[in-house]
């Protein structure tokens, strides 16, 4: 009578430590440039090696450039944060993929398409967006450095024993719905702390019926409902994911491993601390139109009249919206396709599909950031790259980019980006940036029109 | 060895906003050290309400507020949601804040603050609603947490709230030990493990 969670938790514990946490073994540690110096830095000063170097893969992607990757980055600080993670993997013998390997792009974009990331996993991550590779089927969470340190001496973690939730979502997605929809549905009904204390199984007809891109965008955003991790079960189409990537296992292996993630599912009986239901046929495409990305809607519905709270005026003020308003037609300066909540093949596919025969709007700057450089290679495999090029688009080069503007990708103060990224804080996208989340498609309609636009009214 | 944790008893800085996340303790732009400088990140905790974009002080910010000061950051719930960065901890340590109370925080940056011997103490919404009051009423008030009893009492009313810990971290705090000291100490059982369970190629 387990779930999902506890049996691949359960298979991971070391020791429970008395009236403590659970030492949990992990299988694999990601590190990014941003996280993780502090990390080495602190097993440096305790005179520490790593103790299973093998298990550990780095690559920098928060503070890339999206041009000009072959040459040293501009910015003298964010090439020193790049330098040192070099550094440190070399020192550390841990893996690494650099800046135009190519391997190389947002960790959470590589982990699952090289095969890295299995089912039965427990992961983590410095970056709260490691709840991403729960859609293989792992147990897979975001930490901070103190913790990547933990990882780095010792492959195992300290931590608390989250709660179980299931959210099952029945029913089948409308034309234009996607799994963005889907998450910013879920976090809108449960606020951004509705989640909090919990591991959560997505379920149901709609999770089953979901790509593995899909699946991966939805288990991204677990974390901005509060969850500690999201995770789907490993079922055939996980599989036919999985089999042949780099590395995944082969052979006898592959039969092995298949084998065990069969059983990689919660049991009939299993009972959850927390169970939610949804229905397909409530969620619309949804936008966001505050501060945080709890605060959406469908993008037919105007802004909630709210709590009256000093926090939601703050938001609106910051926003420069006003209750009441509806976001139709809304002009827009900037879209961003990228970030490792949508910037793999099928965010790049909906966006083309929808921008195919039209052409960007002349106010609006487009950027569009695929997450790693195998994605970029499918979109010129697929000849995306002519579709969006003879739309006006061109295609820049792999990292977290505008999601986070670590790099020069900023979102001018006041302007209003359409952003398939995963958060809309204030100063999020650059200092004074003000961005409506949304899925691809929506981010194509606002891309070609100019405005915010249902993008049912263009497919 | 980390300053050991026992009592504090201090004066409080009040930020009654809920939902505040790691990007507002500290934007994106300042995560770009490869240091533990705290200082640096001190300085800019909550900087983009802290300073205007001329970089001059926001004097409606409450840190710039002289009449507020202390130890303990009094916040709205669910504080420290979004981005699992350390750094927002290490702005609140930085600063000189040595406990945060809220009615709720998100689970990454509470791990966080423990990490970095700042106590995240959670009260209830009324307690929180209250010491909100008492502050506004009189901002020299004291607030006593005691981390031995595991109580924090708002000295204006003298009400008292228990708190939880679990007994391991509160052993750490209050010896000044981090979770790195216990793990290596343990290399055995993590050896004995993985010879118990080889699921994957490692």
């Amino acid at each position: 009578m387990n779930t999902l969670f506890d049996k691949i938790w359960d298979a991971h514990i070391v020791q429970c430590v008395n009236d403590g946490p659970t030492q949990l073994y992990i299988d694999r540690l990601y590190c990014h440039e941003v996280t993780s110096p502090q990390a080495f830095e602190g097993m440096r000063a305790r005179g520490l090696q790593c103790f299973r170097p093998k298990q550990i893969y780095c690559m920098p992607d928060h503070n890339t450039p999206t041009h000009d990757q072959d040459k040293p980055i501009a910015d003298a600080v964010s090439r020193m944060q790049v330098d040192t993670l070099a550094r440190n993997a070399r020192d550390f013998g841990v893996n690494y993929f650099g800046m135009m390997d190519a391997k190389n792009g947002i960790i959470h974009v590589v982990g699952p398409e090289r095969g890295l990331t299995l089912p039965g996993m427990t992961i983590v991550c410095g970056d709260s967006h490691t709840s991403t590779h729960g859609a293989m089927g792992a147990v897979a969470f975001g930490i901070g450095t103190s913790e990547v340190e933990m990882v780095l001496a010792s492959q195992c973690i300290l931590q608390a024993r989250p709660k179980t939730m299931r959210i099952t979502i029945d029913g089948t997605l409308g034309k234009g719905v996607t799994a963005k929809d889907v998450a910013l549905y879920m976090m809108m009904r449960m606020t951004t702390s509705g989640a909090t204390g919990y591991f959560v199984e997505y379920a149901g007809e709609v999770v089953r019926n979901l790509t593995m891109e899909g699946r991966l965008t939805l288990c991204n955003l677990s974390i901005e409902m509060g969850a500690r991790g999201g995770m789907v079960a490993p079922d055939e189409t996980t599989f036919a994911y999985l089999k042949g990537r780099e590395y995944a296992p082969k052979g006898e292996d592959w039969e092995r491993a298949v084998a065990y993630w069969m059983t990689l599912k919660s049991d009939d009986d299993a009972v959850f601390d927390k169970e939610i239901h949804y229905d397909a046929a409530d969620i619309q495409p949804m936008i966001t139109y505050g501060t945080n990305p709890g605060m959406g809607m469908a993008i037919t519905d105007s802004i909630p009249q709210g709590d009256g709270s000093a926090s939601f005026e703050k938001a609106l003020g910051y926003m420069g919206l006003q209750s009441g308003e509806c976001l139709l037609g809304k002009k827009v300066d900037y879209v961003f396709l990228g970030a490792c909540t949508n910037g793999r093949i099928e965010d790049f596919r909906a966006f083309a599909s929808l921008v195919k025969g039209r052409q960007k709007a002349p106010d609006v700057t487009a950027w569009l950031v695929p997450g790693s450089w195998m994605v970029d290679a499918q979109i010129r495999q697929e000849g995306l790259d002519k579709v969006l090029a003879e739309a006006g688009f061109e295609i820049r080069q792999p990292g977290c980019s505008a999601c986070l503007a670590m790099n020069d990708d900023k979102i001018p103060a006041g302007k209003y980006a359409v952003s398939t990224s995963n958060r809309n804080f204030e100063g999020r996208q650059g200092p004074g940036s003000r961005t409506l989340l949304a899925s691809p498609l929506t981010a194509a309609a606002a891309a070609v029109t100019g405005v915010v636009t249902d993008p049912r009214t263009l497919l | 060895m980390k300053q050991k944790f026992d009592i504090i008893t201090s004066t409080c800085v009040p930020l009654p906003l809920e939902n505040v996340d790691t990007d507002q303790i500290i934007p994106a732009r300042f995560m770009k050290a490869t240091t533990r400088e705290e200082k640096f990140f001190g300085d800019n905790l909550f900087h983009d309400w802290r300073y205007k974009a001329d970089g001059s002080f926001n004097q409606d910010f409450v840190l710039n507020n002289p009449i507020y000061g202390g130890q303990i950051l009094v916040a709205g719930k669910n504080f420290g949601s979004g981005s699992s960065r350390e750094h927002a901890a290490w702005a609140i340590a930085g600063y000189g804040f040595r406990v945060v109370i809220s009615s709720f925080f998100a689970d990454i940056h509470k791990n966080n603050e423990l990490n970095n011997f700042v106590l995240p103490v959670v009260v209830s919404e009324s307690f929180l609603k209250e010491l909100f009051d008492c502050i506004a009423a009189n901002p020299s008030m004291l607030v006593e947490v005691n981390l031995p009893l595991q109580t924090v009492t708002n000295k204006a009313t003298g009400k008292s709230e228990r708190f939880e810990i679990n007994a391991y971290k509160k052993h750490c705090l209050m010896n000044g030990l981090d979770d790195i000291d216990f793990l290596i100490e343990n290399k055995q059982k993590i050896e004995e493990y993985e010879a118990e369970n080889c699921r994957f190629a490692r």
